[in-house]
């Protein structure tokens, strides 16, 4: 398996995906091979060798062994991201670059590459039966590997392109990347038949080819209380990117609508991305710019406050495939409105759900939920006991039922 | 000797439109005509005519040995009357041929009998002036909505002369005894409780069309075989939604052919016979006594009221609806009256429902709404704009009945409560925090 952080180092998202299907994988007693990439030591004194960067460390446990690869890739970084990380690094190891070329790919691209290379290197050595990648950067890793093994290969698709860039300014390569994996792969797995229907109308692939696996999750840390706070205002709170996906400018609308029927009403974003001095604005034009707070980006803590905090979660994101922090939200015995254009509203019926361009709709369960003790408190309770019935072994076991529709390549004699 | 007893229950409420809660204070149309209409006509197309005139021609074909008793709501007959008048003259025809007994029921199909005495009386009154006016009976057995049976109902609805009582025949109410034979409810003397045959109530209603069931398919001979299998019994009841027929079991079942058949084949045994309530209630005497000191219903496996009164968003929004009765009565509208009435209808209360809801079973499948939380959102909204409206009519009317000056000047009150200032102010004043507890068996049992 080519994943991500392990273990991982944010809630959500790619990592948190991998570690529990990788879980779900060795509780049903199969063994795992996770390929991934090791960040970067923070502090590097200058005297790293191209060597170096083609180390690996390996950790063998019971059903588990790790391969991590020394790069800089992390989920979800974009071109931009990666070329001022290099520059960065480039004034760190000034010398050494001059001297032996260049360490790391010159471009994401380039980095994507070198790391498939070192990847499958490293994979191929091993005995496995079934190669399974996650998303985008880790699909040439696995293509490389289905050649070299003649083993059959499956792509786990957690987020397009058309996801991340909001449906505008969608990057040719990344695309072209995916469309190449995703062709190349003997099964494609999606997060959700709202990202399965985008696999088929973006990129072309047929219907009998894409296995839709929810994602799970697992909570280990008890919850705390609510959050004790003196509060005379309510809260309504928006957690995430403040990126188009993610529809923070949706948020803001249905903001103004509700506060022309009630006034003690506060509402949070915590989170930071490209939109936030936009949304800052656009608040302030509408005249709610003491009611909307922009709290920044949260630690884990902070987020779990926050949950306990709000009165309300709104996710009324424009294109998720999956989305898992309405599930932190319930987790916390906070009611949430979320939008229909996302995974998760597939899998959680405790809720409400909305479109997420319906502001109207959306202000009025808002309020609802604010207004309507009883309805507070249904959606409480009943919103805690959905979240804890989740389990990665049952995403693991779907992802066994795929593998094992899948026959290994007949390598030419 | 084995006498078969079928009832059907006809019931269509009057579904709620979407409203937002900008809408409060606006005082638009509450209930969906157009998605009621849709509905009425849709199970009348499967279910209502086909079924009747089946039911209708195996009588005249049987000479009168095939009998019958339906159970008719208010809501469902007004509807019927405006979008399907057909079917008033189907069960109109069927009333005369002498083998059809109508029960009595609450008009609104409401959670009255729990929430307040005096409504569940004037329910059952308006119920049965409107089977004397539109088939000429006046009904004699009872059933509450859903089946819900206390000791208590069962002692008002004996006051108000009735010869019997239909119950679930629960395992809570009888432990190991049969339902196939009458009972009498604890504190009354001579009222008899007709119980369900629930299993084989639910071999039609419920199993008929499922492949995973041993007995699939279901077959006429077979289940007259089981339905005379113990001739010590007296009645079998056979107590079930009319809508099993062509809505709920499809007819690709072949659940139409099975009616078809099954009457020939029970009374192919010559032991065996069809009675209504009232016929069974006149030939037999209770075996023993029943008590149901807390209410028991057809609903659910758990056979009690949870499915309408479980969760808090249920009890509020109960309990909020039936402390309006004097308030309502107060205003001598008609409209109002009417209005409120409609809300008590048990459907509504029934959607909110948490239960199963994530199972996705039956409860779904009767809920026109997205989720549990929606429907009491809408319930919440047409509750405060209901209050709204009452406002403005108490205005009216002590307006009408003031001096000039004084009119005046409650005129420009009236005009001071715009919509949207309403809202504000309602809102607070009508969602308190605290969730009045009504325990229903308390209000009963008191």
């Amino acid at each position: 398996m080519f994943g991500w952080e392990f273990p991982p180092l944010s809630s959500g998202g790619l990592g948190t995906a991998c570690e529990g299907l990788t879980t779900g994988l060795t509780n049903l007693g199969h063994d795992v091979i996770l390929v991934l990439p090791r960040p970067l030591p923070k502090e590097i004194n200058g005297k790293l060798t191209v060597k170096d960067a083609q180390r690996y460390a390996t950790i063998d446990l019971k059903r588990l062994k790790t391969i991590a690869i020394d790069s800089p890739l992390q989920p979800y970084i974009n071109t931009r991201e990666y070329a001022a990380w290099l520059e960065h690094h480039k004034q760190i190891l000034h010398i050494k670059l001059d001297k032996q070329g260049e360490l790391y790919g010159r471009d994401l691209f380039a980095e994507v590459q070198r790391f498939a290379l070192l990847a499958q290197r490293a994979a191929i050595a091993e005995d496995f039966d079934v190669i399974h990648c996650h998303d985008w950067m880790t699909y040439p890793a696995g293509v490389l590997a289905k050649q070299a093994s003649g083993k059959p290969l499956v792509v786990h698709v957690h987020a397009t392109e058309f996801d991340r860039s909001g449906n505008n300014g969608a990057n040719q390569q990344v695309y072209d990347t995916e469309r190449w994996g995703m062709e190349n792969a003997d099964r494609v797995i999606t997060v959700s038949y709202f990202t399965k229907r985008q696999v088929m109308e973006h990129y072309g692939i047929p219907d009998e080819k894409i296995t839709v696996v929810h994602n799970a999750v697992e909570f280990t840390n008890p919850t705390g209380d609510r959050f004790a706070i003196n509060k005379s205002d309510k809260v309504v709170l928006f957690l995430g990117r403040v990126t188009l996906q993610k529809g923070p400018d949706y948020f803001i609308k249905a903001a103004k609508r509700v506060l022309e029927h009630q006034k003690n009403v506060k509402f949070i974003i915590a989170g930071t991305g490209d939109m936030l001095s936009r949304l800052i604005e656009e608040a302030a034009s509408l005249g709610i710019g003491d009611k909307v707070l922009f709290a920044g980006f949260l630690g884990k803590e902070d987020v779990d406050k926050a949950f306990r905090m709000a009165d309300v979660f709104v996710m009324p994101s424009v294109s998720e495939p999956f989305g898992i922090t309405p599930l932190e939200a319930m987790r916390n015995k906070t009611p949430v409105i979320i939008s229909r254009q996302s995974g998760v509203s597939e899998v959680i019926q405790h809720c409400l759900k909305v479109d997420f361009w319906d502001v109207e709709q959306l202000a009025g369960k808002i309020l609802s939920v604010l207004r309507y003790a009883p309805l507070h408190k249904e959606m409480s309770d009943k919103g805690l006991q959905e979240v804890h019935q989740f389990s990665w072994n049952d995403p693991a076991r779907k992802c066994v039922d795929v593998y094992s529709q899948l026959q290994p390549m007949r390598v030419l004699a | 000797m084995v006498s078969v007893c079928m009832y059907f229950q006809v019931h269509q409420p009057h579904r709620l439109r979407q409203y937002n809660i900008f809408d409060i204070g606006k005082h638009q149309q509450y209930f969906d005509d157009e998605k009621n209409r849709e509905i009425l006509l849709r199970v009348a197309r499967k279910c209502y005519i086909p079924a009747t005139n089946l039911i209708y021609n195996k009588i005249n074909q049987l000479g009168g040995k095939f009998r019958v008793s339906y159970s008719l709501t208010g809501t469902f007959l007004e509807q019927a009357q405006k979008y399907s008048p057909e079917l008033i003259r189907l069960f109109h025809k069927l009333a005369k041929t002498g083998c059809c007994e109508f029960l009595s029921e609450t008009y609104y199909h409401s959670l009255a009998a729990l929430y307040n005495e005096e409504e569940f009386k004037q329910q059952v009154g308006m119920h049965k002036k409107l089977m004397k006016d539109l088939f000429g009976q006046s009904p004699k057995v009872f059933r509450n909505t859903e089946l819900i049976f206390t000791n208590r109902i069962a002692q008002i609805v004996e006051q108000m002369g009735y010869k019997a009582i239909i119950a679930e025949g629960t395992e809570k109410i009888l432990s190991w005894r049969s339902p196939n034979y009458l009972y009498q409810p604890a504190g009354t003397r001579k009222i008899k409780a007709l119980l369900k045959n629930y299993r084989l109530s639910d071999d039609i209603a419920f199993r008929f069309g499922n492949k995973e069931w041993k007995a699939y398919p279901l077959t006429a001979p077979q289940f007259a075989q089981w339905v005379s299998a113990d001739q010590s019994s007296h009645c079998i009841n056979l107590f079930m939604d009319y809508e099993t027929f062509g809505e709920h079991q499809w007819a690709t079942t072949g659940i139409f052919k099975f009616l078809e058949h099954m009457p020939n084949e029970v009374l192919s045994h010559p032991n065996n016979e069809f009675l209504t309530p009232s016929q069974v209630a006149d030939k037999y005497q209770p075996v023993g006594e029943i008590d149901a000191p807390y209410p028991v219903s057809w609903a659910d496996v758990e056979r009690d009221t949870s499915a309408w009164t479980g969760n808090d968003m249920q009890r509020s929004s109960l309990a909020k609806l039936y402390l309006l009765k004097d308030e309502v009565e107060s205003l001598q509208d008609p409209e109002a009256l009417e209005i409120w009435r409609k809300l008590q209808t048990s459907d509504h209360f029934y959607y909110m429902c948490t239960k199963w809801f994530a199972d996705g079973d039956v409860h779904k499948y009767f809920n026109p709404y997205e989720s549990p939380y929606e429907s009491y959102i809408t319930m919440m909204n047409v509750l405060n704009d209901f209050a709204i409206m009452r406002q403005k009519k108490r205005r009216e009317m002590t307006a009408s009945s003031l001096s000039d000056s004084e009119a005046e000047l409650d005129t420009q009150a009236q005009e001071s409560l715009q919509p949207e200032a309403a809202l504000e102010e309602f809102q607070t004043q009508l969602v308190p925090d605290a969730v009045p507890e009504l325990q229903e068996s308390s209000v009963i049992l008191s």
